[in-house]
């Protein structure tokens, strides 16, 4: 058994929230010892939950696509037409930024949604405070964009591109080099899912702290401070709003690095 | 469990599980918006923009066809003043060198008539003074005979003399006729 299980079954306190409120147990209780564990738990099941969603909703708002949208083809359009025109084509220009506009598209609203979990009611927790989830995400930015640099311009020509700054004098690429490949090559995919990561494990954390704080105060003996759990639960409500700005936030830097990293990809000097 | 058992930096250690999971499920939504929504909003964009200029280029031609035909219609109108003002003109040429025509036909004509009249007023002239002659000579010399006698007919310087006398009377007859 889990620890937040044992919380669970025994009906204690949650208070006050940890790491140990980011663990979910498994449904099946049988599986947890084997390979197939963490695979059905309120996690994933919000995971399959936004791939479902976003795929209904495109696919029944863009049935029968006509010259003048209705309402819901006009939603899906502007979805779209949000990231294709400020983050692609801005970037890569008209024809690299089509190009590269359905994935960047997909992978936003794919954030978006998996975000924007953590202040629905009943759920509020966003995949994205586990590192799995950014990191899988981060992984895929990292490969298209190496692919991308490797197809347009070969291994060679694009890791000099990647790592040798240009304009820089000879004698300081030992020193320039490393500090390069550190940062465009392994950095960029770690900060990318810390940065989405940490975002949403914080938000999570804070929701936590003055809801949870909210109903230990009411249970206390002390009427003053039953009293003043009014105030913690107002902050709750206030950081749920806050908590949506970091969600669309959070979202857009994710898509909005991948694709400055693979322009950079695709651009002569970088 | 894995969170606690590692200590507080477990957290950064992702979970294989989920992000397989992850994966599977990021994966699916990829293969259906990019393969199956995406490119048919690409397609619609581009259908869109083509019915905007279409319409726009439409409306251009409908607009260059009216300047034309307009043009056209101006363009034959003053075609049509310039004839009409051109059969007038000719019109008014053609009266004029009518009237003139006429009026030389008409001068030419009165002409040829007082033309004729003095002539033949001429002629009768000069029948009767051939007439006048030949009988006043005949009836003079009558006249004579009878005065002086027989045998001054026929003689040649009679006759002469009958011819001055007659000759005179003409002349005279004449500067009569011309102060008339």
């Amino acid at each position: 058994m889990t620890d937040s299980a044992i919380v669970l079954a025994e009906g204690e306190s949650h208070f006050p929230p940890g790491i140990h409120s980011f663990d979910f147990a498994d449904w099946f209780s049988g599986l947890s010892e084997t390979a197939l564990a963490h695979m059905f738990t309120t996690i994933t099941m919000v995971v399959w939950a936004t791939v479902a969603i976003l795929i209904v909703f495109f696919l029944w708002a863009y049935r029968k696509p006509q010259i003048v949208p209705t309402k819901k083809q006009w939603m899906a359009e502007s979805a779209y037409g949000f990231i294709r025109n400020t983050v692609a084509i801005d970037l890569m220009g008209k024809k690299d930024g089509v190009r590269f506009a359905p994935y960047l598209a997909t992978l936003f609203l794919f954030i978006v949604l998996m975000n924007f979990w953590a202040i629905v009611p009943g759920i509020q927790i966003s995949p994205n405070a586990h590192i799995a989830f950014p990191a899988m995400l981060a992984v895929l930015s990292w490969i298209m964009y190496v692919w991308v640099g490797i197809k347009q311009h070969g291994l060679a020509k694009w890791l000099k591109i990647t790592v040798v700054p240009p304009g820089a004098p000879a004698f300081i690429y030992p020193l320039l080099i490393p500090i390069e490949i550190l940062q465009n090559i392994i950095l960029r995919p770690v900060t990318l899912a810390l940065r989405l990561f940490a975002n949403m494990f914080a938000g999570h954390l804070i929701l936590l702290v003055f809801i949870l704080g909210g109903f230990e105060m009411l249970n206390s003996s002390n009427i003053f401070i039953q009293g003043l759990s009014v105030f913690s639960f107002a902050m709750g409500i206030a950081m749920t709003l806050f908590e949506l700005i970091v969600i669309l936030l959070q979202a857009y830097v994710f898509t909005l690095l991948t694709g400055m990293y693979i322009q950079g990809s695709l651009a002569e000097e970088h | 469990m894995i969170h606690a058992a590692e200590g507080g930096a477990g957290i950064l250690f992702p979970i294989w599980q989920e992000m397989l999971i992850g994966a599977i499920a990021f994966g699916l939504l990829c293969f259906v918006l990019i393969k199956f929504v995406f490119p048919r909003m690409e397609q619609t964009f581009e259908a869109r923009v083509d019915a905007i200029e279409g319409g726009i280029e439409r409306a251009e031609r409908a607009q260059e066809e009216a300047n034309q035909t307009l043009e056209e219609y101006r363009r034959k109108l003053a075609t049509a003043q310039e004839e009409a003002a051109a059969i007038r003109d000719e019109a008014r040429a053609d009266a004029v060198a009518a009237k003139e025509e006429i009026l030389v036909s008409a001068r030419e004509e009165a002409n040829r008539i007082i033309a004729a009249g003095h002539a033949q007023v001429e002629a009768s002239r000069q029948q009767l003074v051939r007439e006048l002659r030949s009988e006043v000579g005949n009836l003079a010399v009558d006249l004579a005979g009878k005065i002086i006698g027989q045998r001054l007919a026929g003689d040649a310087d009679t006759t002469a003399t009958v011819d001055q006398f007659l000759t005179q009377i003409a002349d005279e007859t004449a500067e009569t006729s011309g102060a008339r």
